[in-house]
Protein backbone atom coordinates (compact mmCIF):
# COMPACT_ATOMS: atom_id res chain seq x y z
CA UNK A 1 0.00 0.00 0.00
CA UNK A 2 2.74 2.11 0.69
CA UNK A 3 5.20 1.16 -1.71
CA UNK A 4 5.40 4.21 -3.18
CA UNK A 5 5.11 6.47 -0.34
CA UNK A 6 8.80 7.02 -0.29
CA UNK A 7 8.98 8.04 -3.99
CA UNK A 8 6.34 10.70 -3.37
CA UNK A 9 7.39 12.03 0.00
CA UNK A 10 11.01 12.81 -1.91
CA UNK A 11 9.43 14.23 -5.19
CA UNK A 12 7.31 16.07 -2.72
CA UNK A 13 10.37 18.15 -0.65
CA UNK A 14 12.26 18.26 -3.92
CA UNK A 15 9.53 19.53 -6.13
CA UNK A 16 9.25 22.86 -7.89
CA UNK A 17 6.85 24.26 -9.78
CA UNK A 18 8.04 24.40 -13.37
CA UNK A 19 5.64 27.50 -13.96
CA UNK A 20 3.82 29.98 -12.04
CA UNK A 21 0.40 29.71 -10.35
CA UNK A 22 -2.00 31.53 -12.39
CA UNK A 23 -2.66 33.33 -9.50
CA UNK A 24 0.89 34.83 -9.29
CA UNK A 25 1.22 38.37 -9.75
CA UNK A 26 3.26 38.85 -13.10
CA UNK A 27 5.75 41.50 -12.79
CA UNK A 28 4.24 44.07 -15.05
CA UNK A 29 6.38 46.60 -16.85
CA UNK A 30 4.22 50.08 -16.10
CA UNK A 31 4.82 52.78 -18.55
CA UNK A 32 3.02 55.18 -17.77
CA UNK A 33 1.89 55.82 -14.07
CA UNK A 34 0.24 58.62 -14.34
CA UNK A 35 -2.41 57.46 -16.81
CA UNK A 36 -3.41 55.01 -14.43
CA UNK A 37 -3.91 57.96 -11.75
CA UNK A 38 -6.06 60.47 -13.67
CA UNK A 39 -8.11 56.99 -15.11
CA UNK A 40 -9.02 57.06 -11.17
CA UNK A 41 -9.54 59.88 -10.64
CA UNK A 42 -12.35 60.10 -13.56
CA UNK A 43 -13.16 56.90 -13.64
CA UNK A 44 -13.16 55.41 -10.57
CA UNK A 45 -15.24 51.84 -11.10
CA UNK A 46 -13.25 51.15 -14.34
CA UNK A 47 -9.71 49.45 -14.26
CA UNK A 48 -7.64 51.17 -16.42
CA UNK A 49 -6.92 49.72 -20.04
CA UNK A 50 -3.73 48.14 -20.53
CA UNK A 51 -1.24 49.74 -23.09
CA UNK A 52 1.23 48.27 -25.33
CA UNK A 53 4.29 48.85 -23.82
CA UNK A 54 2.75 46.51 -20.99
CA UNK A 55 3.22 43.44 -23.66
CA UNK A 56 6.30 44.07 -24.77
CA UNK A 57 9.33 43.08 -23.19
CA UNK A 58 11.94 46.18 -22.00
CA UNK A 59 14.74 46.99 -23.88
CA UNK A 60 17.94 47.21 -22.19
CA UNK A 61 20.17 50.88 -21.65
CA UNK A 62 22.32 51.51 -23.52
CA UNK A 63 25.81 49.88 -22.95
CA UNK A 64 28.83 51.76 -21.73
CA UNK A 65 30.44 49.39 -24.54
CA UNK A 66 30.14 48.16 -27.56
CA UNK A 67 28.82 44.85 -28.03
CA UNK A 68 29.90 42.66 -30.30
CA UNK A 69 26.63 41.73 -31.80
CA UNK A 70 23.45 43.23 -33.51
CA UNK A 71 20.20 42.53 -32.19
CA UNK A 72 17.64 42.32 -34.99
CA UNK A 73 13.96 42.83 -35.08
CA UNK A 74 12.67 42.22 -38.39
CA UNK A 75 8.85 42.13 -38.96
CA UNK A 76 6.15 41.50 -41.67
CA UNK A 77 2.20 42.32 -41.46
CA UNK A 78 2.11 38.74 -41.65
CA UNK A 79 5.08 37.69 -39.55
CA UNK A 80 8.02 38.12 -37.74
CA UNK A 81 10.82 37.37 -39.75
CA UNK A 82 13.47 37.37 -37.19
CA UNK A 83 13.09 38.40 -33.88
CA UNK A 84 16.01 39.05 -31.64
CA UNK A 85 18.24 37.67 -33.78
CA UNK A 86 21.76 38.27 -32.80
CA UNK A 87 23.85 38.86 -36.04
CA UNK A 88 27.40 40.77 -37.01
CA UNK A 89 25.47 43.33 -39.89
CA UNK A 90 22.75 43.89 -42.05
CA UNK A 91 22.60 45.83 -45.06
CA UNK A 92 19.03 47.92 -45.15
CA UNK A 93 17.96 49.43 -48.47
CA UNK A 94 17.28 53.27 -47.30
CA UNK A 95 15.89 55.63 -49.89
CA UNK A 96 19.41 57.49 -49.44
CA UNK A 97 21.29 54.62 -50.55
CA UNK A 98 22.51 51.15 -48.92
CA UNK A 99 23.13 51.50 -45.59
CA UNK A 100 25.01 49.28 -43.38
CA UNK A 101 24.68 48.90 -39.96
CA UNK A 102 26.79 47.27 -37.32
CA UNK A 103 26.68 47.18 -33.74
CA UNK A 104 26.98 50.82 -32.10
CA UNK A 105 25.76 52.39 -35.27
CA UNK A 106 24.81 55.47 -34.34
CA UNK A 107 20.40 56.25 -33.91
CA UNK A 108 18.93 56.56 -36.92
CA UNK A 109 15.32 56.77 -38.78
CA UNK A 110 15.53 55.79 -42.27
CA UNK A 111 12.59 55.11 -44.83
CA UNK A 112 13.29 51.88 -47.03
CA UNK A 113 13.08 51.77 -51.05
CA UNK A 114 12.70 48.30 -52.59
CA UNK A 115 15.50 46.87 -52.77
CA UNK A 116 18.04 43.87 -50.68
CA UNK A 117 18.04 43.56 -47.40
CA UNK A 118 21.10 41.15 -46.32
CA UNK A 119 21.63 40.02 -43.14
CA UNK A 120 25.34 39.03 -42.40
CA UNK A 121 25.91 36.29 -39.44
CA UNK A 122 29.36 34.58 -39.57
CA UNK A 123 29.84 33.71 -43.21
CA UNK A 124 26.29 33.26 -43.76
CA UNK A 125 24.45 36.13 -45.88
CA UNK A 126 20.90 35.74 -45.81
CA UNK A 127 19.18 38.53 -48.60
CA UNK A 128 15.56 39.37 -48.65
CA UNK A 129 13.67 41.38 -51.17
CA UNK A 130 12.24 44.34 -49.33
CA UNK A 131 9.13 46.43 -50.83
CA UNK A 132 9.67 49.23 -48.32
CA UNK A 133 8.88 50.58 -45.37
CA UNK A 134 10.83 51.78 -41.62
CA UNK A 135 14.39 50.84 -40.24
CA UNK A 136 14.67 52.14 -36.52
CA UNK A 137 18.07 51.85 -35.52
CA UNK A 138 18.34 52.23 -31.34
CA UNK A 139 21.43 53.31 -29.66
CA UNK A 140 21.35 50.55 -27.51
CA UNK A 141 22.48 48.26 -31.09
CA UNK A 142 18.83 47.47 -31.49
CA UNK A 143 17.87 47.70 -35.42
CA UNK A 144 14.29 47.03 -35.72
CA UNK A 145 13.27 46.83 -39.63
CA UNK A 146 9.55 46.86 -40.34
CA UNK A 147 8.41 46.06 -44.19
CA UNK A 148 5.35 45.35 -46.10
CA UNK A 149 6.29 42.77 -47.83
CA UNK A 150 9.85 40.74 -48.07
CA UNK A 151 11.20 37.60 -49.83
CA UNK A 152 13.82 35.82 -49.82
CA UNK A 153 15.77 36.57 -52.78
CA UNK A 154 16.30 32.65 -54.47
CA UNK A 155 12.33 32.59 -54.59
CA UNK A 156 12.05 34.97 -57.14
CA UNK A 157 11.73 34.09 -60.74
CA UNK A 158 13.49 36.44 -63.16
CA UNK A 159 11.69 35.53 -65.88
CA UNK A 160 8.73 37.22 -64.52
CA UNK A 161 10.89 39.96 -63.39
CA UNK A 162 11.66 40.38 -66.97
CA UNK A 163 8.17 40.45 -68.49
CA UNK A 164 6.68 42.97 -65.63
CA UNK A 165 9.28 45.35 -66.50
CA UNK A 166 8.25 45.06 -70.03
CA UNK A 167 4.65 45.11 -69.38
CA UNK A 168 5.05 48.55 -66.91
CA UNK A 169 7.33 50.21 -69.49
CA UNK A 170 4.06 49.68 -72.14
CA UNK A 171 1.62 51.21 -69.35
CA UNK A 172 4.17 53.79 -68.53
CA UNK A 173 3.70 54.23 -72.57
CA UNK A 174 0.36 54.67 -72.99
CA UNK A 175 -1.08 55.91 -69.48
CA UNK A 176 -3.33 59.08 -69.96
CA UNK A 177 -4.29 60.20 -65.97
CA UNK A 178 -1.56 60.96 -63.21
CA UNK A 179 -2.97 58.42 -61.45
CA UNK A 180 -2.19 55.84 -64.31
CA UNK A 181 1.43 57.24 -64.67
CA UNK A 182 2.02 57.20 -61.01
CA UNK A 183 0.83 53.31 -60.45
CA UNK A 184 3.02 52.44 -63.93
CA UNK A 185 6.42 54.12 -62.39
CA UNK A 186 5.90 52.67 -59.52
CA UNK A 187 5.57 49.13 -60.87
CA UNK A 188 8.89 50.25 -63.43
CA UNK A 189 10.65 51.27 -59.99
CA UNK A 190 10.03 47.77 -58.10
CA UNK A 191 11.06 45.57 -61.05
CA UNK A 192 13.56 47.58 -62.08
CA UNK A 193 14.64 47.30 -58.08
CA UNK A 194 13.40 43.38 -58.44
CA UNK A 195 15.79 43.04 -61.51
CA UNK A 196 19.18 44.75 -60.83
CA UNK A 197 19.08 42.58 -56.87
CA UNK A 198 18.42 39.51 -59.28
CA UNK A 199 21.38 40.67 -61.74
CA UNK A 200 23.84 42.32 -59.12
CA UNK B 1 -77.41 45.13 -21.83
CA UNK B 2 -77.01 41.80 -23.06
CA UNK B 3 -73.84 41.94 -24.42
CA UNK B 4 -72.53 42.96 -21.24
CA UNK B 5 -74.45 39.96 -19.46
CA UNK B 6 -72.97 37.75 -22.01
CA UNK B 7 -69.43 39.00 -21.76
CA UNK B 8 -69.70 39.08 -17.72
CA UNK B 9 -70.53 35.24 -18.35
CA UNK B 10 -67.77 34.76 -20.42
CA UNK B 11 -65.45 36.33 -17.91
CA UNK B 12 -67.14 33.55 -15.25
CA UNK B 13 -66.55 30.83 -17.02
CA UNK B 14 -63.12 31.85 -18.13
CA UNK B 15 -61.52 32.99 -15.03
CA UNK B 16 -60.53 29.41 -14.05
CA UNK B 17 -58.21 29.44 -17.33
CA UNK B 18 -57.34 32.85 -17.63
CA UNK B 19 -54.95 33.66 -14.32
CA UNK B 20 -54.53 37.29 -13.54
CA UNK B 21 -50.90 37.23 -14.21
CA UNK B 22 -49.75 35.32 -17.80
CA UNK B 23 -46.39 34.41 -16.42
CA UNK B 24 -48.18 32.10 -13.91
CA UNK B 25 -49.53 30.47 -16.48
CA UNK B 26 -46.43 29.64 -18.35
CA UNK B 27 -44.53 28.71 -15.32
CA UNK B 28 -47.44 26.24 -13.85
CA UNK B 29 -47.43 24.50 -17.82
CA UNK B 30 -43.70 23.66 -16.56
CA UNK B 31 -44.09 22.76 -13.33
CA UNK B 32 -47.63 21.78 -12.33
CA UNK B 33 -46.86 20.30 -8.74
CA UNK B 34 -46.88 23.77 -7.74
CA UNK B 35 -50.64 24.43 -8.65
CA UNK B 36 -53.94 22.66 -9.26
CA UNK B 37 -53.62 21.16 -12.40
CA UNK B 38 -57.08 21.79 -13.75
CA UNK B 39 -60.09 19.33 -14.31
CA UNK B 40 -60.03 17.78 -17.95
CA UNK B 41 -57.21 19.83 -19.14
CA UNK B 42 -54.99 16.75 -17.74
CA UNK B 43 -52.56 16.08 -20.47
CA UNK B 44 -52.41 19.60 -22.10
CA UNK B 45 -49.71 20.52 -19.51
CA UNK B 46 -47.64 17.58 -21.43
CA UNK B 47 -47.68 18.85 -24.44
CA UNK B 48 -46.37 22.08 -23.65
CA UNK B 49 -43.36 20.85 -21.56
CA UNK B 50 -43.09 18.66 -24.80
CA UNK B 51 -42.96 21.60 -26.90
CA UNK B 52 -40.52 23.51 -24.83
CA UNK B 53 -38.19 20.35 -24.65
CA UNK B 54 -38.29 20.71 -28.14
CA UNK B 55 -37.86 24.23 -28.80
CA UNK B 56 -34.79 23.84 -26.26
CA UNK B 57 -33.36 21.31 -28.04
CA UNK B 58 -33.36 23.21 -31.41
CA UNK B 59 -31.70 26.02 -29.26
CA UNK B 60 -28.63 24.10 -28.36
CA UNK B 61 -28.39 22.68 -31.86
CA UNK B 62 -27.78 26.19 -32.92
CA UNK B 63 -25.29 27.38 -30.16
CA UNK B 64 -23.32 24.26 -30.36
CA UNK B 65 -23.43 24.93 -33.94
CA UNK B 66 -22.08 28.69 -33.52
CA UNK B 67 -19.93 27.30 -30.91
CA UNK B 68 -18.20 25.17 -33.83
CA UNK B 69 -17.74 28.10 -36.01
CA UNK B 70 -16.40 29.96 -33.92
CA UNK B 71 -13.45 27.71 -32.78
CA UNK B 72 -13.08 27.01 -35.94
CA UNK B 73 -12.81 31.15 -37.02
CA UNK B 74 -11.13 31.22 -34.06
CA UNK B 75 -8.14 28.75 -34.74
CA UNK B 76 -7.66 30.60 -38.30
CA UNK B 77 -7.37 34.30 -37.08
CA UNK B 78 -5.80 33.86 -33.91
CA UNK B 79 -2.75 33.01 -35.72
CA UNK B 80 -2.68 35.41 -37.73
CA UNK B 81 -3.14 38.04 -34.68
CA UNK B 82 -0.61 36.15 -32.60
CA UNK B 83 2.06 36.84 -36.29
CA UNK B 84 1.25 40.32 -36.09
CA UNK B 85 2.15 40.88 -32.61
CA UNK B 86 5.40 42.22 -33.86
CA UNK B 87 4.41 44.33 -35.66
CA UNK B 88 3.73 47.91 -33.73
CA UNK B 89 6.58 46.53 -31.25
CA UNK B 90 9.40 48.80 -33.08
CA UNK B 91 7.08 51.94 -32.86
CA UNK B 92 6.32 51.59 -29.05
CA UNK B 93 9.77 51.53 -28.96
CA UNK B 94 10.99 54.29 -30.64
CA UNK B 95 8.03 56.90 -29.95
CA UNK B 96 7.22 55.45 -26.32
CA UNK B 97 3.49 54.38 -25.30
CA UNK B 98 1.84 58.06 -24.03
CA UNK B 99 -1.70 57.65 -22.99
CA UNK B 100 -1.67 60.18 -21.11
CA UNK B 101 -0.19 63.01 -23.41
CA UNK B 102 -2.45 65.92 -23.00
CA UNK B 103 -3.66 67.23 -26.43
CA UNK B 104 -6.42 69.40 -28.06
CA UNK B 105 -7.73 66.91 -30.90
CA UNK B 106 -8.32 63.41 -29.72
CA UNK B 107 -9.92 61.15 -31.82
CA UNK B 108 -11.10 57.74 -29.86
CA UNK B 109 -11.31 54.68 -32.13
CA UNK B 110 -13.31 52.33 -31.05
CA UNK B 111 -13.10 48.69 -32.50
CA UNK B 112 -15.71 46.37 -31.66
CA UNK B 113 -17.26 43.56 -33.85
CA UNK B 114 -20.29 43.40 -36.21
CA UNK B 115 -22.40 40.97 -34.26
CA UNK B 116 -23.43 40.24 -30.81
CA UNK B 117 -23.90 37.00 -28.98
CA UNK B 118 -20.09 37.17 -27.99
CA UNK B 119 -19.85 37.71 -24.62
CA UNK B 120 -18.97 41.84 -23.28
CA UNK B 121 -16.42 42.58 -25.82
CA UNK B 122 -18.39 44.93 -27.10
CA UNK B 123 -19.50 46.97 -24.73
CA UNK B 124 -15.77 46.81 -22.69
CA UNK B 125 -14.86 49.03 -25.96
CA UNK B 126 -17.61 51.01 -25.84
CA UNK B 127 -17.16 51.35 -22.27
CA UNK B 128 -13.37 52.66 -22.52
CA UNK B 129 -14.37 55.20 -25.28
CA UNK B 130 -16.39 56.82 -23.01
CA UNK B 131 -14.34 56.89 -19.77
CA UNK B 132 -11.29 58.19 -22.37
CA UNK B 133 -13.87 60.25 -23.89
CA UNK B 134 -14.48 61.59 -20.00
CA UNK B 135 -10.98 61.67 -19.24
CA UNK B 136 -9.89 63.76 -21.59
CA UNK B 137 -12.60 66.14 -21.98
CA UNK B 138 -11.99 69.73 -20.83
CA UNK B 139 -12.31 73.64 -21.94
CA UNK B 140 -10.91 73.99 -25.52
CA UNK B 141 -10.38 70.16 -26.12
CA UNK B 142 -12.15 68.30 -28.83
CA UNK B 143 -13.16 64.64 -28.38
CA UNK B 144 -14.43 63.09 -31.25
CA UNK B 145 -15.29 59.43 -31.90
CA UNK B 146 -14.02 57.29 -34.75
CA UNK B 147 -16.38 53.63 -34.41
CA UNK B 148 -15.29 50.34 -36.31
CA UNK B 149 -18.05 47.85 -36.11
CA UNK B 150 -22.27 47.94 -36.12
CA UNK B 151 -22.34 46.75 -32.46
CA UNK B 152 -20.12 50.04 -30.96
CA UNK B 153 -22.25 52.00 -33.36
CA UNK B 154 -25.29 50.91 -31.64
CA UNK B 155 -24.44 51.92 -28.63
CA UNK B 156 -22.47 55.17 -29.29
CA UNK B 157 -24.99 56.49 -31.00
CA UNK B 158 -27.40 56.84 -28.34
CA UNK B 159 -25.61 59.24 -26.40
CA UNK B 160 -23.06 60.91 -28.67
CA UNK B 161 -24.46 61.06 -31.91
CA UNK B 162 -23.00 64.66 -32.54
CA UNK B 163 -18.83 63.36 -31.37
CA UNK B 164 -19.38 60.26 -33.81
CA UNK B 165 -17.21 61.58 -36.86
CA UNK B 166 -17.16 58.31 -39.21
CA UNK B 167 -18.19 54.59 -38.82
CA UNK B 168 -17.27 51.82 -40.63
CA UNK B 169 -18.85 48.18 -40.44
CA UNK B 170 -18.82 45.12 -42.26
CA UNK B 171 -15.45 44.60 -40.88
CA UNK B 172 -15.62 40.88 -40.39
CA UNK B 173 -17.12 39.90 -43.96
CA UNK B 174 -13.94 39.17 -45.71
CA UNK B 175 -10.76 38.31 -44.23
CA UNK B 176 -8.89 40.87 -42.66
CA UNK B 177 -5.36 41.75 -44.48
CA UNK B 178 -2.44 44.66 -44.78
CA UNK B 179 -2.81 45.26 -48.26
CA UNK B 180 -4.21 43.71 -51.30
CA UNK B 181 -2.54 40.20 -51.46
CA UNK B 182 -4.65 37.84 -52.94
CA UNK B 183 -3.12 34.72 -54.06
CA UNK B 184 -6.47 33.14 -54.86
CA UNK B 185 -8.26 35.25 -57.98
CA UNK B 186 -11.90 36.31 -56.33
CA UNK B 187 -10.78 36.40 -52.98
CA UNK B 188 -11.24 39.98 -51.27
CA UNK B 189 -9.74 41.38 -48.72
CA UNK B 190 -10.30 43.86 -46.17
CA UNK B 191 -7.39 45.89 -46.46
CA UNK B 192 -6.44 47.66 -43.16
CA UNK B 193 -3.52 50.06 -44.58
CA UNK B 194 -7.04 51.44 -46.98
CA UNK B 195 -9.19 51.52 -44.31
CA UNK B 196 -6.38 53.64 -41.84
CA UNK B 197 -5.54 55.78 -44.93
CA UNK B 198 -9.61 56.66 -44.80
CA UNK B 199 -9.27 57.73 -41.06
CA UNK B 200 -6.46 59.67 -41.74
CA UNK B 201 -7.73 61.61 -44.35
CA UNK B 202 -10.75 62.37 -43.28
CA UNK B 203 -10.23 62.97 -39.55
CA UNK B 204 -8.49 65.76 -37.98
CA UNK B 205 -6.60 64.74 -34.85
CA UNK B 206 -3.56 65.20 -32.23
CA UNK B 207 -3.77 61.90 -31.07
CA UNK B 208 -5.98 59.03 -32.11
CA UNK B 209 -6.80 56.30 -28.74
CA UNK B 210 -7.23 53.17 -30.56
CA UNK B 211 -9.60 51.12 -28.29
CA UNK B 212 -9.50 47.08 -28.39
CA UNK B 213 -9.29 44.08 -27.13
CA UNK B 214 -6.11 42.29 -27.01
CA UNK B 215 -6.98 38.82 -26.87
CA UNK B 216 -5.27 36.42 -24.33
CA UNK B 217 -7.34 33.57 -24.22
CA UNK B 218 -10.11 32.13 -25.22
CA UNK B 219 -11.15 33.30 -21.42
CA UNK B 220 -9.98 36.71 -21.26
CA UNK B 221 -9.48 39.88 -22.91
CA UNK B 222 -7.66 43.07 -22.01
CA UNK B 223 -9.25 45.75 -22.87
CA UNK B 224 -5.92 47.56 -24.06
CA UNK B 225 -5.55 51.86 -25.71
CA UNK B 226 -2.83 52.58 -27.98
CA UNK B 227 -1.88 56.27 -28.85
CA UNK B 228 -0.65 57.96 -31.95
CA UNK B 229 -0.09 60.92 -32.24
CA UNK B 230 -0.15 63.49 -35.08
CA UNK B 231 3.28 64.67 -36.67
CA UNK B 232 3.47 67.85 -35.42
CA UNK B 233 2.46 66.62 -31.95
CA UNK B 234 5.48 64.06 -32.19
CA UNK B 235 7.90 67.21 -33.09
CA UNK B 236 6.75 69.51 -30.62
CA UNK B 237 7.10 66.43 -27.31
CA UNK B 238 10.54 65.95 -28.96
CA UNK B 239 12.12 69.83 -29.15
CA UNK B 240 10.34 70.60 -26.01
CA UNK B 241 12.04 67.48 -24.50
CA UNK B 242 9.01 65.79 -23.12
CA UNK B 243 8.15 62.11 -23.67
CA UNK B 244 9.68 61.72 -26.38
CA UNK B 245 12.75 63.64 -25.39
CA UNK B 246 15.00 60.55 -26.95
CA UNK B 247 13.40 61.36 -30.49
CA UNK B 248 15.77 64.21 -31.02
CA UNK B 249 19.42 62.38 -30.55
CA UNK B 250 17.84 60.03 -33.46
CA UNK B 251 19.44 60.83 -36.76
CA UNK B 252 16.66 60.68 -39.66
CA UNK B 253 17.24 59.89 -42.83
CA UNK B 254 15.10 59.77 -46.22
CA UNK B 255 12.88 62.48 -47.11
CA UNK B 256 14.41 65.97 -47.52
CA UNK B 257 12.38 67.49 -44.29
CA UNK B 258 12.23 65.79 -40.88
CA UNK B 259 8.58 66.51 -40.86
CA UNK B 260 7.65 64.67 -44.00
CA UNK B 261 9.30 61.71 -42.45
CA UNK B 262 7.80 61.75 -39.44
CA UNK B 263 4.23 62.17 -41.33
CA UNK B 264 5.31 58.82 -42.93
CA UNK B 265 6.37 57.56 -39.69
CA UNK B 266 3.40 58.20 -37.71
CA UNK B 267 0.70 57.10 -41.11
CA UNK B 268 2.31 53.64 -40.86
CA UNK B 269 3.07 53.48 -37.22
CA UNK B 270 -0.85 54.00 -37.45
CA UNK B 271 -1.90 51.83 -40.36
CA UNK B 272 0.35 48.95 -38.44
CA UNK B 273 -1.46 49.43 -34.74
CA UNK B 274 -4.32 49.28 -36.54
CA UNK B 275 -3.83 45.60 -38.12
CA UNK B 276 -2.69 44.77 -34.77
CA UNK B 277 -5.76 45.98 -33.01
CA UNK B 278 -7.94 44.89 -35.36
CA UNK B 279 -7.23 41.14 -35.33
CA UNK B 280 -6.70 41.23 -31.52
CA UNK B 281 -10.54 42.23 -31.52
CA UNK B 282 -11.81 39.84 -34.19
CA UNK B 283 -9.73 37.11 -32.40
CA UNK B 284 -11.21 38.35 -28.76
CA UNK B 285 -14.68 38.11 -30.32
CA UNK B 286 -14.42 34.91 -31.91
CA UNK B 287 -12.57 33.72 -28.59
CA UNK B 288 -15.67 35.03 -26.95
CA UNK B 289 -18.33 33.76 -28.44
CA UNK B 290 -16.69 30.00 -28.54
CA UNK B 291 -16.91 30.58 -24.60
CA UNK B 292 -20.27 32.25 -24.85
CA UNK B 293 -21.66 29.54 -26.78
CA UNK B 294 -20.34 26.95 -25.01
CA UNK B 295 -21.89 27.89 -21.62
CA UNK B 296 -25.25 28.72 -23.60
CA UNK B 297 -25.39 25.03 -24.91
CA UNK B 298 -24.16 23.76 -21.69
CA UNK B 299 -27.26 25.84 -19.86
CA UNK B 300 -29.69 24.32 -22.29
CA UNK B 301 -28.46 21.08 -21.72
CA UNK B 302 -29.39 21.80 -17.80
CA UNK B 303 -32.73 23.07 -18.74
CA UNK B 304 -33.22 20.32 -20.83
CA UNK B 305 -32.55 17.58 -17.76
CA UNK B 306 -35.27 19.74 -15.97
CA UNK B 307 -37.83 19.57 -18.15
CA UNK B 308 -37.26 16.25 -18.85
CA UNK B 309 -37.74 15.22 -15.35
CA UNK B 310 -40.73 17.44 -14.87
CA UNK B 311 -42.44 16.02 -18.00
CA UNK B 312 -41.62 12.51 -17.25
CA UNK B 313 -42.95 13.08 -13.37
CA UNK B 314 -46.24 14.36 -15.06
CA UNK B 315 -46.42 11.63 -17.44
CA UNK B 316 -46.00 9.08 -14.50
CA UNK B 317 -48.69 11.03 -12.23
CA UNK B 318 -51.10 10.90 -15.02
CA UNK B 319 -50.59 7.39 -15.65
CA UNK B 320 -50.81 6.25 -12.09
CA UNK B 321 -54.13 8.71 -11.70
CA UNK B 322 -55.84 6.73 -14.70
CA UNK B 323 -54.81 3.76 -13.17
CA UNK B 324 -56.13 4.19 -10.07
CA UNK B 325 -59.64 5.48 -11.73
CA UNK B 326 -59.80 2.31 -13.92
CA UNK B 327 -59.08 0.09 -10.60
CA UNK B 328 -61.42 1.67 -8.09
CA UNK B 329 -64.15 1.92 -10.84
CA UNK B 330 -63.49 -1.85 -11.35
CA UNK B 331 -63.67 -2.59 -7.73
CA UNK B 332 -67.35 -0.74 -7.06
CA UNK B 333 -68.64 -2.44 -10.12
CA UNK B 334 -67.24 -5.72 -8.26
CA UNK B 335 -68.73 -4.29 -4.81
Amino acid sequence: MFRHGSRFLARATTMTWRRPFATDLQAEYVADSSFAEAWKKVVPNVDPPKTPSAFMSPRPATPSSIPSKLTVNFVLPYTSELSGKEVDMVIIPATTGQMGVLPGHVATIAELKPGILSVHEGNDVNKYFVSGGFAFVHANSFADIIAIEAVPLDRIDPNLVQKGLTDFTQKLNTASTDVEKAEAQIGIDVHSALNAALTG
Amino acid sequence: MAMAALRREGRRFATPLISPNPATVFRSSIIPSEEPVLSGVRCISTQVVRNRMKSVKNIQKITKAMKMVAASKLRAIQTRAENSRGLWQPFTALLGDTPSIDVKKNVIVTISADKGLCGGINSTSVKISRAMHKLNSGPDKENKYVVLGEKAKAQLVRDSKKDIELVMTELQKNPLNYTQRSLVAGVKWVMVSVMADDILKNVEFDALRIVYNKFQSVVSFLPTVSTVLSPEVVEREAESGGKLGDLDLYEIEGAETKGEVLQNLTEFQFSCMMYNAVLENATSEQGARMSAMDSSSRNAGDMLDRLTLTYNRTRQASITTELIEIISGASALEG
